[in-house]
């Protein structure tokens, strides 16, 4: 199959120079790389989760319900955004911008909840210094939180710019690179929610 | 050079509203059985490892396909090649870091 | 107010201060001749602010070389000192100052000799090899450059404010944490490390794209130049590993910044697995080093013998299950912590398994070599020498691969030069090679061979007398990077060897150095006004040189692995004049110097803990990038009747 698609390629030549194909796929190539990152942290997190000296370990800690609602939250802005991706491939700006906000509303809550997740646990005396699993805990927890955050940014200057220039190919592409990061962090906040909560809750 | 009417985003297709609503309705379906089997301890606890990681790469799939639209694409498909790559390699380096750290805390961790 | 910045952090011994006084000097000597010849404007919108690859290239190469410089002083002073380090004397340099130096040499010749050398000839390349106008995402490239310059930057001032870690090159812990490594040392290293990474892998992903996406017609992926594969494997390497060393010195950095216990002693921390991590992005690392130089040298072998490389298809396979085996071998770096021996035993045959598609590529080259019209220029020189040595040093390598002879070898100097061996024989000479192949290609005039051959065996001759004596003093047992010994083990004489072995490779370094001076001043006679003063293969040499700002007027068409040489022999270089279109380039914009200006703040400002200036510039970040999208105006065309005139003064000039 390999060699078939090294030798089956005349035609890509025709996309040469095609900026809006080149940006989409480099950010795709970047969020395989993050990939690579979050892959790093889960590794970390699996290797030092037994590690609680003496501190409460995952089960004690989590409230599954509270983790539920967050997950119900990131699953719907997913959705969300792809509702505004189907309205800029109609180039209805409206519709866009619509979609965009109550995305932007989603995120925004489910990283409000994780906030008030982590803040609790700090103050109840679980913060990150206590154990090696509360490290890593936290540190996989925030680099995706971090990640939504910047997301939430990129998003709001994303939605000034489709105000400014309305839905062109410039926009279009930029569109679509956010949400293949937005549907990314959903796939990653899975991940999160199996490998940390669930099996914690095991 | 800019074509106004192109929304093929590197050569990827997109979705239709039926797609992204099947979609959603997949990924809840599949949230809420692994948190249902694990919150009332309806499985035994190695069972239960097994059920909800089989949970975690269906809502994976389903996330690709529906809301990624991975495969889509025109060929050749470079991202759905470098993305099989990267989990391949992801594979190699998170089992053999596991492996290794499980040793080297057997043969090493004073217990 | 200024964290832990406080006079204390200024410079009070004699030897770093007269390093601060030579790099302020250094630094006024420049700033003054930028003045005296008015030169502000030309530095800033010539380069700077460009985005043009060739430029962005030769800057790397650049900074290469004045990290070349600095990390080879540190060579010569670890060398001087133990070789007079021995019984009752002491050496010149205390063990504290002696650390920070074996770390800064390692560190700099890895992340910013090394690495920028690389990129250098990969942006000055790559898009010429293919027949692309320029990257796929030039901003992006001229950004990276920035990042790097920075992590340099910042490795730099730790020289004459604070110190640098203390600590190995990678920077192991516990040592590593704040515990043992109270200073800013460690912090220097995580920040510019985190910094040039950054660089290193938005450049990773901006070549994988280029070499993917922007080839020209007919060029598929069976005709690309091996240079064009190796770079395009070595990217992969990067884009996969990278995140990794991310994620490891940014634990290393919550251990340190805020109290966190990844690899700490207690509180359940595992040190084990930053050795497993760090080593994890470690070993690709040595690949992606040297990929690229083996491509340099499949280029320079074709071109000096006058035949096609031998087996490219082999060629190519042999990189590509490089790149997958290279994954599967980091374990070989730390057999002895003890994962017992079935873990040792699968990366020792995995360790085996890789010199095989290595030995592969060492037979193609002398393979290519044999019968065929073989020209003994400089790069040619650099291609045999590595030849030699770089299977001496992969040879060691597979020695140290069985886990038993390991654990006898494991940190001694016979580790250390097995992999000065293949990083000198292989990554130093390859990137020598390249820079004097394509230095004509940059400049438009030859490098003075003469000089060039006096540098190359200066280098041959000085590196096998500086580490020939390492490996025997493994065997008899020394360590490395001890700082004081013994008379009674007889090391003594082996090791004032080896410093003299460093004094001819010295020797070397000012050869080089002469020759670029000595050729800039004789560039008159040396002019390449052909574009194509090797008698060239591929695309790069179809062009002027140095080549005009969009590369190609007209969009190349490759019909054959040597692309050029086929339109050569086979006569289809058209005599007509081609009809020019109007040409689509990318704006110059100095975004990409003021956001790692920002990033640079907020690194400084982290090292030294002065918390509002590193909030002041990671919102002074966002801003800027922020600014940055919405700047829509990115892009601009050249026209037809420019470009033809720029053509028509190459095609008179070649007459």
């Amino acid at each position: 199959m390999l060699t078939e698609t090294l030798t089956n390629n005349h035609n890509e030549h025709e996309e040469h120079h095609d900026g809006s194909t080149n940006s989409v796929f480099g950010f795709w190539i970047y969020i395989l790389s993050d990939c690579v990152l979050f892959a790093t942290l889960f590794a970390g997190y699996t290797v030092l989760h037994n590690n609680i000296y003496g501190g409460p370990s995952a089960k004690e800690l989590f409230s599954m319900p509270f983790v539920l609602t967050e997950t119900f939250i990131l699953l719907t802005s997913s959705f969300t955004y792809g509702l505004a991706m189907l309205a800029s491939h109609k180039k209805n700006k409206s519709q866009v911008l619509l979609w965009l906000f109550i995305t932007f509303l989603l995120g925004l809550s489910f990283v409000g909840m994780e906030i008030h997740e982590f803040s609790t646990l700090i103050e109840e005396g679980n913060s990150f210094s206590r154990s090696a699993f509360l490290s890593s805990f936290f540190t996989l927890v925030g680099t995706h939180g971090l990640h939504v955050t910047s997301g939430l940014i990129w998003m709001v200057s994303l939605m000034a710019q489709v105000m400014k220039h309305g839905v062109i190919t410039k926009t279009q592409t930029k569109l679509a690179c956010l949400s293949l990061f937005w549907h990314f962090l959903d796939i990653v906040w899975i991940f999160v929610f199996t490998i940390v909560y669930l099996m914690g809750a095991i | 050079m800019s074509n106004a009417t192109d929304t093929q985003y590197g050569g990827s297709a997109h979705g239709t509203t039926k797609s992204y609503i099947i979609g959603f309705i997949l990924s809840i379906i599949l949230t809420v059985i692994p948190y249902y089997l694990v919150v009332n301890h309806i499985l035994a606890s190695e069972m239960s490892y097994i059920v909800i990681s089989v949970f975690a790469i269906l809502q994976l799939l389903v996330q690709l396909v529906f809301f990624l639209h991975l495969g889509g694409e025109s060929k050749p498909h470079w991202n759905l090649i470098a993305f099989v790559f990267t989990l391949f390699i992801i594979g190699i380096l998170v089992t053999g870091s596991l492996w290794i750290m499980y040793n080297l805390n057997y043969n090493m961790v004073e217990r | 107010m200024f964290g832990k910045l406080t006079l204390d952090a200024f410079p009070h011994e004699p030897i770093i201060i007269g390093a601060a006084i030579f790099m302020a000097l250094s630094a006024l000597s420049i700033v003054g001749v930028l003045f005296y010849f008015k030169k502000w404007k030309w530095l800033w919108t010539d380069w700077i602010t460009s985005v043009d690859h060739k430029k962005i290239g030769i800057m790397y190469i650049i900074l290469a070389f004045i990290m070349l410089f600095r990390g080879f002083t540190d060579a010569v002073m670890m060398r001087s000192h133990l070789a007079l380090s021995v019984g009752s004397s002491h050496g010149y340099l205390p063990p504290e100052h002696y650390d920070q130096v074996f770390t800064a040499h390692g560190v700099i010749m890895i992340f910013f000799m090394a690495m920028p050398f690389m990129f250098g000839l990969l942006n000055l390349i790559v898009p010429l090899q293919i027949g692309a106008r320029d990257v796929a995402f030039p901003f992006l490239n001229s950004f990276s450059f920035w990042l790097t310059a920075v992590g340099m930057v910042l490795v730099n001032m730790s020289l004459v404010l604070g110190e640098f870690a203390a600590t190995g090159w990678l920077a192991y812990p516990p040592l590593s944490e704040l515990a043992y490594s109270p200073g800013v040392g460690v912090d220097y290293y995580i920040w510019s490390l985190q910094i040039s990474g950054l660089g290193t892998l938005l450049s990773g992903i901006n070549f994988f794209i280029t070499i993917l996406k922007m080839r020209c017609p007919g060029m598929n992926l069976m005709r690309m130049p091996i240079f064009t594969w190796t770079a395009l494997c070595s990217m992969i390497l990067v884009i996969i590993a990278f995140p990794v060393l991310t994620v490891t010195l940014a634990m290393l950095g919550l251990d340190r910044y805020l109290d966190m216990h990844f690899f700490t002693t207690s509180f359940g921390g595992n040190q084990m697995m930053y050795v497993n991590l760090i080593w994890a992005w470690g070993h690709p690392e040595v690949y992606i080093l040297i990929l690229p130089a083996f491509g340099i040298f499949s280029e320079v072998v074709a071109t000096f013998s006058k035949k096609r490389i031998f087996g490219y298809v082999t060629m190519v396979w042999a990189t590509a299950i490089i790149t997958v085996l290279s994954f599967i071998v980091w374990l070989h770096h730390f057999f002895t912590m003890g994962a017992g021996a079935n873990v040792n035993a699968f990366f020792g045959i995995a360790t085996m398994i890789i010199s095989i598609p290595t030995g592969v590529k060492v037979f193609n080259w002398l393979f290519t070599m044999y019968r065929g019209r073989i020209t003994f220029s400089v790069p040619m020189l650099w291609t045999i020498g590595f030849l030699i040595t770089f299977t001496v040093g992969g040879m060691t390598g597979v020695l140290m691969s069985i886990p038993g002879a390991d654990f006898q070898l494991h940190n001694s100097l016979f580790l250390v030069a097995h992999f000065h061996n293949t990083i000198i024989g292989g990554v130093a000479f390859g990137y020598f090679a390249g820079f004097t192949y394509w230095f004509p290609k940059a400049f438009g005039f030859k490098l003075n061979e003469r000089l060039g051959k006096c540098a190359f065996w200066c280098w041959l001759v000085g590196f096998y007398v500086a580490f020939i004596p390492l490996y025997a003093l493994g065997l008899m047992g020394m360590t490395r990077r001890l700082n004081h010994y013994d008379a009674a083990p007889g090391w003594h004489p082996l090791l004032i060897v080896a410093a003299i072995g460093t004094a001819i490779v010295a020797i070397g370094i000012l050869f080089q150095f002469a020759q670029i001076a000595y050729s800039i001043l004789k560039k008159e006679s040396s002019q390449d006004t052909t574009g194509d003063p090797w008698d060239g293969r591929t695309l790069e040499w179809s062009i002027s040189s140095p080549p005009p700002f969009y590369n190609f007027a007209i969009t190349p068409h490759a019909d054959d692995i040597d692309a050029f040489w086929d339109q050569k022999i086979n006569n289809k270089i058209s005599k007509e004049k081609p009809h020019y279109e109007d040409i689509h380039m990318p704006r110059n914009t100095g975004m990409g110097f003021i956001i790692a200006f920002t990033i640079f703040i907020i690194g400084f400002a982290l090292i030294w803990h002065i918390n509002w200036l590193a909030i002041f510039g990671l919102v002074a970040t966002i801003v800027c990038v922020i600014k940055r999208s919405f700047d829509y105006d990115t892009d601009y065309y050249v026209k037809a009747a420019e470009v033809e005139k720029i053509e028509s003064e190459f095609s008179s000039r070649k007459k």
